[in-house]
């Protein structure tokens, strides 16, 4: 069994109220701009079914688009890696940096190397990799994964940030005045940008039929980055193509609005080809994409565009934080991507979910998540991946509600214990009722009223 | 017109009241119930924890006992959504087929099937809606507040029929109690935050009744309310349009 799960991080969050209520209210109060954003486009809908259908369609055909991205960019004169995991993916980067003597990199925002944990291996290979996207920088030296994949430090509190600014950047003691925190990070990024030779992004958009792709920043650090780099490396998910270039405007007026309900972002930067005596380099990576494509249920989880409104309504996610889903992607999203990855380790996400459904409604290319997570605890059940005490009380479950006698003697008895015995149930071994009282007993159920005041139906 | 009315086992244990103005209301309308006795449940906790496998069983009596109606009823938006998106049986698969299609939560059935235009009732009280998930994002009783739609409301159009009633206004219109079926024990800590949440919208705005669709919703509220010694109660909605008077 796993040390702790889902439920245990959350109980932990939960410990302290008033900043679960921060939390929660910071995060519904962009769930509200992404609303007000989203509404005030009357054909939001129809955006949403188009993007949907195009994602569908890329996927179907998913080998087609990534060859012709493939001899697009390299007609670009960019250089094409394919990677079928996370070492691969890791490696073909280190490679790229020994051949060249580099020993640091500048990296913008990039949930793909979180997921393949390149910091970290880059680190045990010497080589320092500073984030430079602002949230990412704060996590990066709070020595913490981000806790959301757009607002990476959403969990801090300004106060908390102006200690470890304090600590890392020199700013005064108790300072958490958000524009002088934003100036030290940004004076401390100033020099890395002129400073480092390579320079490594992610990718929101790869367009099969021009061979470019596209990075939304807000604070336009990524073309920062590699601007000033002799060497632009970008990492993304196979599934992040899309097929023509007249498709990206449709994506571009979605992502944004759902994320923090900004009409787009302040920069999204056109990448085509190297410029004049400088390298640009492509790592494709599958690291599971591929398997996650050939199960039906769950392939429509790669339509995603990492815009974060599933993070952003989710009641359990605001009420839970980030760091209790233990995933490099959190929230609802997160917890049907990462069972492919590591079903055993994630098989508790599937559950942190009251299936509301709230986080379909807002997904901005119609992916089916609740769906999803309802079908991936039928898969973790069925893979043997359920707490086997659990197994034995739903078998039990299942066969007292499937036998009419026996429900009628458990529900009397049910009934009877409470009334009469009610400390058998109310005590703290019972979840229910730590915080909340059980139903009063009535005098007697439906169905034993039913037989006194309704004879003739008999 | 042949009616069966389904009361889900937690709501035949703990709620008769609701049961029986269900079944009141239906008979009022000229409807011809009939409540099939061994009827227990729809399997829906043992399918939303992983186990539909085990489901089987329930729905097998599930349609032994609601065969040969021409709808099936229940004042449940979730039970009835289990059945409509999952109710199978190897048996007679065109009777389970025309169980999940005639399968009704309540007030979808007094809108679209009895399309009642008026109710003797009375409820002299300022009351909110709790809009349970799969009653609104399952079902389609309301609008949801993600989408980009057109709003409208099965709820609001009958209690608007009760005289006296004040509908108040929610910060968060349609946001998830934390009831969850087995999540409100499985992830208990953030169960009860959401709970108690969503009863603070509703008695920041003066609400002296929680109603909806959903018992199981409206258990886990009045679960709270009641550990906190609150004056609110919560009442399903087929007790207020069946008279409501209190």
């Amino acid at each position: 069994m796993k040390v702790a799960d889902h439920a245990q991080r959350a109980k932990e969050f939960n410990k302290d109220e008033k900043r679960v209520d921060w939390h929660d209210e910071t995060l519904w109060f962009i769930r509200q701009k992404r609303d007000r954003a989203s509404h005030n486009i009357p054909q939001w809908e129809e955006l949403r079914n188009t993007a949907s259908q195009i994602k569908n369609h890329t996927l179907s055909n998913l080998h087609h688009y990534l060859q012709e991205f493939e001899r697009n960019a390299q007609a670009n004169g960019v250089t094409i890696h394919w990677a079928a995991n996370a070492e691969e993916h890791n490696n073909i980067i280190l490679k790229l940096l020994q051949e060249r003597n580099i020993s640091q990199m500048v990296k913008s925002k990039s949930m793909l190397t979180e997921e393949c944990h390149l910091n970290d291996f880059l680190g045990d290979h010497g080589i320092e990799v500073i984030d430079s996207d602002l949230g990412e920088r704060i996590v990066q030296l709070a020595k913490e994964p981000p806790s959301h994949i757009v607002l990476p430090c959403i969990h801090k509190k300004k106060e908390e940030i102006g200690e470890l600014f304090h600590e890392h950047l020199g700013t005064p003691k108790g300072s958490a005045d958000p524009q002088l925190l934003t100036e030290a990070a940004r004076q401390s990024l100033r020099n890395v940008f002129l400073t480092r030779k390579a320079a490594l992004t992610g990718v929101n958009f790869a367009i099969a039929e021009t061979g470019e792709f596209v990075v939304c920043t807000n604070e336009g650090n990524a073309d920062m980055g590699v601007h000033l780099a002799d060497i632009h490396i970008a990492s993304m998910g196979i599934e992040k193509l899309i097929p023509q270039r007249r498709h990206l405007g449709l994506f571009l007026r979605l992502l944004t609005r759902s994320a923090t309900g900004q009409p787009i972002t302040t920069y999204s930067s056109h990448f085509a080809k190297p410029a004049k005596g400088k390298a640009m380099h492509i790592i494709l990576v599958d690291n599971g994409r591929s398997r996650q494509l050939g199960r039906p249920d769950f392939r429509a989880s790669l339509k995603c565009i990492r815009c974060s409104a599933c993070f952003n309504t989710c009641p359990v996610y605001r009420r839970s934080g980030g760091h209790s889903y233990n995933a490099v992607i959190a929230g609802p999203i997160g917890s049907i991507l990462s069972p492919n990855f590591d079903m055993k380790k994630h098989a508790d996400l599937p559950f942190a979910s009251t299936l509301c459904g709230s986080c379909s409604n807002v997904c901005p290319v119609k992916i089916d998540i609740h769906d999803q997570l309802y079908k991936w605890r039928q898969v973790i059940v069925q893979e043997g991946y359920a707490d086997p005490k659990k197994t034995v009380a739903m078998q039990v479950m299942a066969k007292t509600l499937a036998s009419p006698t026996m429900y009628r003697i458990a529900g009397k008895a049910a009934r009877t214990t409470l009334k009469y015995a009610p400390f058998v149930v109310n005590n703290k071994l019972n979840a229910w009722y730590l915080h909340r009282d059980m139903p009063e007993v009535p005098k007697s159920s439906f169905g034993e009223w039913y037989s006194k005041n309704r004879k003739n139906n008999d | 017109m042949k009616v069966a009315l389904f009361i889900p086992c937690y709501v035949d244990q703990f709620f008769p009241n609701a049961a029986i103005a269900t079944l009141q209301l239906l008979e009022k309308y000229g409807c011809d119930v009939t409540y099939p006795k061994n009827q227990t449940c729809c399997g829906q906790p043992m399918a939303n924890s992983g186990y539909a496998h085990l489901t089987g069983g329930c729905d097998r009596n599930f349609v032994d006992n609601f065969k040969g109606f021409d709808y099936i009823v229940a004042p449940s938006g979730s039970c009835v959504l289990h059945v409509k998106d999952h109710l199978h049986d190897e048996r007679f698969p065109e009777e389970a087929a025309k169980i999940r299609a005639t399968t009704y939560e309540l007030v979808t059935f007094l809108t679209d099937v009895l399309k009642v235009e008026s109710f003797d009732a009375s409820f002299p009280h300022k009351v909110g809606i709790h809009q349970s998930c799969h009653g609104l994002r399952g079902l389609k009783l309301a609008q949801m507040s993600e989408l980009t739609a057109a709003p409208f409301s099965k709820p609001v159009h009958l209690l608007n029929m009760v005289s006296g009633i004040e509908l108040i206004d929610l910060g968060r219109v349609d946001e998830c109690c934390g009831f969850g079926g087995t999540f409100c024990v499985a992830e208990e800590a953030v169960s009860v935050k959401m709970g108690k949440d969503r009863v603070a919208d509703h008695t920041l705005h003066g609400a002296e009744y929680i109603t909806g669709v959903d018992m199981s919703c409206l258990m886990h509220m009045e679960g709270l309310l009641h550990r906190d010694n609150s004056a609110v109660k919560v009442i399903h909605i087929a007790e207020i349009l069946n008279g409501g008077v209190r």
